[in-house]
Formats: C-alpha cells, structure tokens, sequence
C-alpha cells in the first residue's frame, strides 16, 4: 500500500507538468488579448504595452512557461492581472469554500443516491424501484441553473426561510454557514444522487445475480445482511470509481452553481478568470484541481482495496 | 428586595445589549460584479467606482446636473489663458491612516496617476504638465494647453486622493487595502464574495455619515439578485435590469431610484479598417444613412426595455446641456431608406456582419435592429461574440457593425474625443475626418460652455452625416433599494453615494 501511494505520487509530478502545458497552450489558442481586456474602456496604448511587458506577455509563450514553471517550483503561482493579487492566496481562499461545498453536495448525493439504487435494486421491477428510477432520472435531467432559481424563490423570495446567497465560513458562523451552502449543495447532490443511483442499481443487480449472494442466502442470511454485507460490499467498487470522479469534477468548480448562489469558490473564480483572460489564475486553479483530481483516484485506489482484500496481496 | 435589584440590573444589561446590537447599522449592497483591484491609479471598472465612492473621496464631486461640487477641494480657478488651474484644499481633512490631506498629498495622488506604471489616470490627465504646491492647502496645475475637462476629471478617480505614506509602502499592492479620505475606511475583502467598510470616525463631514458598516456582495446574476433584495439579505442593488422595473414597483417595501445615464449604446460602423470595411456599408455614408433610417430608436426601446429607456442620436443624451437641439432623434423613414440605397446604387440586399456581445439584452436589441433594417433591404448578419473575444475583432476590424456599450463620462469630451479622433485608441470605426478632429481639439480647449458647445455642434453634425457610429439610446441607471434605506438619491454616474443614507 505504501509503494502505491510513493509510486502514484512520484506520477504526480509529470502528469501536472504534462496538464500545465497543456492549459497554457491551450490559453493561447483563446482569441482576445489580455492587456487589452485588461484595460477595458481606458485604453491607452502606452500603459497597454506597460501591462504586456510587466506580465511578459511581449514573450514567446516557452518563455512565458518557462517562468511561470519556475515559479511554480518556488511556491509562487504569480499574480492575477485583474486583482493584483498573488494566485495562490486566491486559491487558498476559495479552496475551503469549493472543499465545503464539494463534501455537502456528495455526502448528500450519497444519502440520496446510494439507498435509492439498492433499493430500486432489490425492489426491482416493483413501484419502489419505478419510483427510484423517476428520482434519478429528474436528477440528472434537471439543470442545475433552473434549479437553483426555483429553490431561490421557493426557500428566499416565498418562504423566507434560506438566503438566497452569499457564503459564511463555518469557523465563523457554523449555523449560518449551513444555511447558506445547504441550498447549492442540494442542487449539485441532487445530480449526482440520480448518477450514483443508477450505478449502484446495476451494480447491486450484478451482485444480487452472483454465486456467492446465492451461497450466502442458502447460509440462511437474513436478507438484509445479504444486501448490505455481500452484494453491496461488492457493488461498492464501481461506486466508488464513480463517486471519486463525480467529487473531482465538484473540486474543480462548480460554476453555474456557484454563480447563481454567489459562493465564492473555484467555478467563480475561474470562470471570472476566463472572461478577463487572467492567465496566471486559469493555470493556477487548474494546477490545483488537477493535483486534487489525482490524489483522489488515489483515495479511490485505496477504497478499493479497502472494499475489496482480493486487492491487497496483488 | 435584592432579588429585584439583580433582576432590574440584568434586564438593564440586556436591554442595553439590545441596544448596542441596534446601534451597529450595516447597509448590504449588491454589485452586477466584483470589482478590479481598489486602487484608484490601476483600477479601470464601473463597478470598482462603487466601491469607491464609500471609500475614497474626490476634489470634486459632481451634482444632478452634472456641475463640479467641491468635495476635498474647496474651489478652483481658471487662469485667463487657461494654462493654470489653481485648487484651494479643504482644511481638517485626514486619510484612513490619521495623515493630513494637505497640498503634498494632493500633489503625491495627482503626480502618482500620472506617472506609475499600469496607471490607467494617466490619459485622463495627458493634459497636465505639473503639479505645484503653493501652500499647505493650495496646489496648481500646469497645463500643456487649455483643457477644459481638467475639472471634470478631478470629480471621478483622477480626483481621488490617496494616503502618501500608506501608498509609497504598498506600491502597486495599494488596492489590496486602499487608504483614502473617504467616509468609510477598508476593512476586507474576500474576493467574489464581499468587500467590507466600516465608518471612518475622523472624516471631514462626519455629520453626514449615519450607517456603521458597509458590506459589498458581488452576485451577478440580476435575478438572483433581485430575489435577494426581496428576500431582505440586501439593502441596494445596483443595475436591476429594465425589464424587472414592473416587478420592483409593484413589491412592497422595494424602492426604485433612477437616473438617465452618462454614457450611450451605439452601433458603430468598420468605415476604414481591414477589407470589412469596404463593403456597401463602410464605403459609402449613403448607406449607412439608409441603415440609421430604418431603425425606429423609439420602437427599439418600448420592446427590449419595455420604453424605460431614451432613444438617442449623440454621444450625449438628449437631457444633457452639450446635446445638439438642432440635430433631433431622428424617426424611422423606410421610404428615405429605400431611396437613399438607390442613390447608392446598390443591387440586392446589403449583408452586414453585425458583432453582438454575449447578453441577452444586446442580443435582443441586435435582433430588433435586424428585422428594421431588413425591410429597407439590409441583411444583417448577428455574430453573438463573447466580450473579450469581440474587443479583438474590434482592434483587428473583422466586423462591419459592432454593438458597444460606453458607460459615459461626466464630460462630453471623455464619450467622442476617443471615438472620432483619427487613431485614437477606441475609434474602432478606424473613422478620420480633418474637421471633427480640429473641432474635438478645439473644444477640449474652451472653458465658456456656448463655445465649447458650438464647437461641438459642428462634430455632431459631421456624425450625423457620416455615422461611424449610430446613437441608438441612452440607458437608465437603475437602482432598487428597500424602503429602510432613506435619503437615496441618484445621480447620472450609476455610483451609490453612501453619505446622508440612514436605515430605518
């Protein structure tokens, strides 16, 4: 276990470097211009040349790589244009929001999601199952902006009950925190929940299908335990495939989402970044999303082999 | 009997508690989007002035009608040749950081615009040779040449001052934590999500500050802010959209402030730039006569903004004392259109590229536009282009119309100088006339209005001809506010000034 999570670390490093040539290339196929995004209605073309030469952007894009790269080896992610502000206090300041609000909206993905599909698998072909499949269908057919907008005006504008954005930290208010990230975590749980739902239906149905549920059942297993032990235990592997990379995309943003209810993490963040073409955040924020991305399938390695001792000897 | 006392003493303490929580007044006001960095020399964005207006105060300031106020200057005066301008400072003035607002300061902020690197002041003030002190509270600027918007510039971000000793530590991390001589002093910032100011105990017209604390919330969806508002988690929202002006009169406890904005939305034509524009439409004035006529402004602005808007034809509105009488609104004529295409001699449909940026409202408005303009014979073309992609295009002439959205200075100089002048750095048209170009010049130089205003006169009537760009109609700055929030008043800059507001 050890040597795989030392061998998947040492891969770390040139798959990231491999993923930040990629973003900065592809950054530079982005038409539009920087400087003069950057200077917007003012613009003068002394102080647009002053902006390209201070951010490098008169030089070849290797050059420009190669200094944002040496940077990056010294912990500097260099500066946002539009803020003045160094990359990686910005991503240090929404990546506990984005964390936040990743952990919520798949913890209830899960609450949802993972009952629903054993369920539906067990009740299979009966109103519970139809009724599981009707919820995972809505979620993932339900655009997460329209949702967000009805939940607004259900919970704020109607009810009064939720604001309708806006982000407290839980260190500062834990209470108000809840309240104002149940509502988009809800909105982005609820999508999953339908994905996670169907793939834990089939996998349960495998499972169920399989020699060692019938042997279990011939035990004399309650049924329960034969559920929740043995065909769930082994469905969980391709669940978890799924989960972590439904949580790797959440960390890298969720930026409808995250507009409509103004929470201040990485989909607003880099999103705001693409419009202004602020390079160093764009590459910044991936940089960060890609490595999280990456130590999560190693998370979901060693769920595997958690879930699954055949793994461990191999 | 002691039983009583201890009761008496906690009921006081907790009524006192209550109390102290209703003295904290907090005003939340919500912004279309999150400002740039907060340093007035390096910032560039409508919204970012927002911010400042509670923050960093101006020489001047301006009134309803667009006249300079004094603000942190008490006066200015015009030499006779127009070359020195000499400003008296309001004694007693102090920045954030306890430092004196005196003549050094003024002269540090006004110099500090002008030459730092990435200052965006710096064409705003091209004009100024140097800045002199003359006393503690007196500077005076020198001139290159008679610049009549000097004053006009001061009363915006070239007129902000800011703390010399807070400014010379933090270099160009000054917008990190601005220290200016505003009625309210900075005290954080989470960028995306919110920017807090709290009351700035020794500002010079402290009497007139009454909220404690003010909190700045970037949510830029309009509806998504609107139902905040409703919901009562805001007290002002800035650019509620037109169409959402029914909806806001019609909820209680909302209120509507409103005034005709300083800038325009016009379509401007590729006249000289790239092979765009040598199509019918560039190449002959005849054409893009024919084009303006067939777009019904009035028409226009009753189906996209429900007619809250005003139709318009220069690059000031028809409100404004610089406003061309002589040259009115023109009203639809497909039949002046038509003939006029004739005269051209143009065969068949004229095909315009038409760029939109990508907002519904502008999209809607290059649709309306589309449908007039067909009837006449035109065949417009919209290419929905994202915003910075569109500025590209612009810069490189690959469109032959452009929807563009200025959002308008104080003076009228600051919405045409840098549109009509040949090679100035927002004539997108690539348009170049020696006459307006002499007549722009000259009028920046005269201080006497009925002058400046006939020098005008004849840009305006050359624009009017050639038409690099149609004036189509003047927004409103539209704010919403709850009814707790009293003594609001707007003024045509879109900014929210915060003193004198109270909250119920």
């Amino acid at each position: 276990m050890v040597q795989l999570i030392g061998r998947r670390l040492i891969q770390l490093v040139p798959t990231i470097i491999i993923i930040s040539m990629l973003i900065f290339g592809l950054q530079q196929l982005l038409p539009g211009d920087p400087a003069l995004v950057m200077a917007g209605e003012e613009r003068d073309p002394e102080v647009i040349e002053q902006i390209r030469r201070q951010y490098r952007l008169d030089q070849p894009i290797p050059v420009q790589y190669f200094y944002w790269l040496k940077g990056v080896a010294t912990g500097d992610l260099g500066e946002s244009m539009r803020l003045k502000e160094p990359v990686a206090r910005l991503v240090m300041q929404k990546l506990p929001v984005t964390l936040q609000l990743a952990s919520m909206a798949m913890i209830i993905a899960i609450l949802i999601g993972i009952p629903a599909g054993v369920v539906s698998a067990v009740k299979k072909d009966t109103v519970w199952d139809y009724l599981a499949n009707i919820l995972s269908l809505w979620g993932i057919s339900t655009p997460n902006f329209w949702l967000g907008i009805m939940l607004i005006f259900l919970f704020t504008v109607k009810l009064g009950w939720l604001p309708a954005s806006g982000y407290v930290s839980p260190f500062v208010d834990p209470a108000q925190s809840l309240k104002t990230t149940i509502l988009p975590a809800f909105v982005l749980g609820n999508a999953i929940a339908g994905i996670l739902m169907r793939h834990t239906r089939a996998a349960v149905l495998q499972a169920m299908n399989s020699d060692y549920v019938r042997t279990a059942r011939a035990k004399g297993l309650l049924e329960g335990r034969v559920v929740l032990r043995h065909a769930l235990r082994n469905a969980l592997t391709p669940i978890i495939t799924i989960g972590s990379l439904e949580f790797g995309t959440l960390l890298s943003g969720a930026v409808l989402t995250e507009q409509i209810f103004s929470i201040p993490g990485f989909g607003k963040l880099i999103v705001d970044a693409v419009f202004n073409r602020d390079y160093a955040v764009v590459q910044g924020v991936v940089l960060v999303t890609s490595a999280t991305y990456i130590l999560l399938n190693l998370v979901a390695d060693i769920g595997y082999i958690l879930v699954n001792p055949r793994l461990r000897t191999s | 009997m002691r039983r009583t006392a201890r009761l008496l003493i906690s009921a006081a303490a907790f009524a006192g508690l209550i109390a102290g929580a209703q003295a904290q007044t907090h005003l939340r006001i919500g912004l279309a989007e999150d400002p740039d960095a907060l340093d007035p020399t390096q910032a560039r964005t409508y919204v970012g002035r927002i911010v400042f207006a509670s923050i960093c105060d101006k020489l001047f300031d301006i009134d309803a009608k667009l006249n300079a106020v004094p603000q942190l200057a008490l006066s200015h005066e015009t030499a006779a040749d127009g070359k020195t301008v000499t400003i008296k400072l309001r004694p007693g003035v102090k920045f954030h950081d306890g430092e004196a607002l005196d003549a050094e300061a003024a002269k540090y902020s006004l110099d500090r615009h002008m030459t730092m690197q990435g200052s965006f002041r710096r064409s705003e003030l091209s004009q100024v040779e140097k800045v002199e002190v003359v006393d503690p509270l007196t500077i005076r600027i020198v001139l290159k040449t008679p610049f009549a918007p000097l004053i006009a510039q001061l009363t915006d971000r070239a007129g902000m001052m800011v703390s010399p000793k807070a400014a010379q530590a933090a270099g160009d991390k000054f917008g990190q934590n601005p220290v200016c001589a505003g009625p309210y002093k900075f005290v954080e910032r989470v960028q995306q999500d919110r920017i807090v100011v709290e009351k700035f105990a020794d500002y010079w017209d402290k009497g007139n500050v009454h909220i404690d604390r003010i909190t700045d919330l970037p949510i830029t969806d309009s509806t998504v802010r609107l139902a905040n508002l409703k919901g009562g988690q805001l007290d002002i929202i800035e650019r509620a959209l037109a169409t959402d002006i029914k909806d806001i009169r019609a909820t209680p406890g909302l209120k509507l402030a409103t005034a005709l904005e300083l800038g325009y939305q016009g379509l401007t034509i590729n006249v000289g730039k790239g092979d765009a524009a040598k199509g019918p439409l560039g190449a002959d004035a005849r054409v893009r006569q024919a084009f303006e006529a067939a777009i019904d402004r009035e028409a226009l602005t009753q189906v996209v903004f429900n007619g809250e808007f005003k139709p318009g034809n220069q690059w000031v509105s028809p409100q404004n004392s610089y406003y061309q009488e002589s040259i009115p609104v023109p009203p639809r004529d497909l039949a002046k259109a038509k003939k006029l295409l004739a005269e051209a001699g143009v065969k068949g449909k004229v095909e315009v590229d038409l760029m939109t940026p990508n907002n519904p409202e502008t999209r809607q408005v290059a649709e309306v536009i589309q449908a007039m303009t067909a009837e006449a014979g035109f065949d417009v073309k919209i290419r929905v282009t994202e915003f910075a992609t569109s500025l590209k295009e612009a810069e490189a002439g690959k469109f032959q119309g452009y929807i563009l959205a200025w959002s308008g200075r104080t003076d009228p100089d600051g919405n045409i100088i840098n549109f009509a002048m040949t090679n100035a750095p927002n004539n997108y048209s690539a348009y170049s006339n020696a006459e307006v170009d002499a007549a722009l010049t000259e009028a920046r130089t005269l201080n006497d209005p009925a002058q400046r205003k006939a020098a005008y006169r004849k840009v305006a009537q050359r624009l009017a001809a050639d038409l690099p760009i149609v004036y189509l109609y003047h927004r409103i700055v539209i704010i919403a506010h709850r009814d707790r929030v009293e003594g609001y008043s707007q003024m045509p800059d879109g900014l929210v000034r915060v003193t004198g507001l109270k909250l119920k």
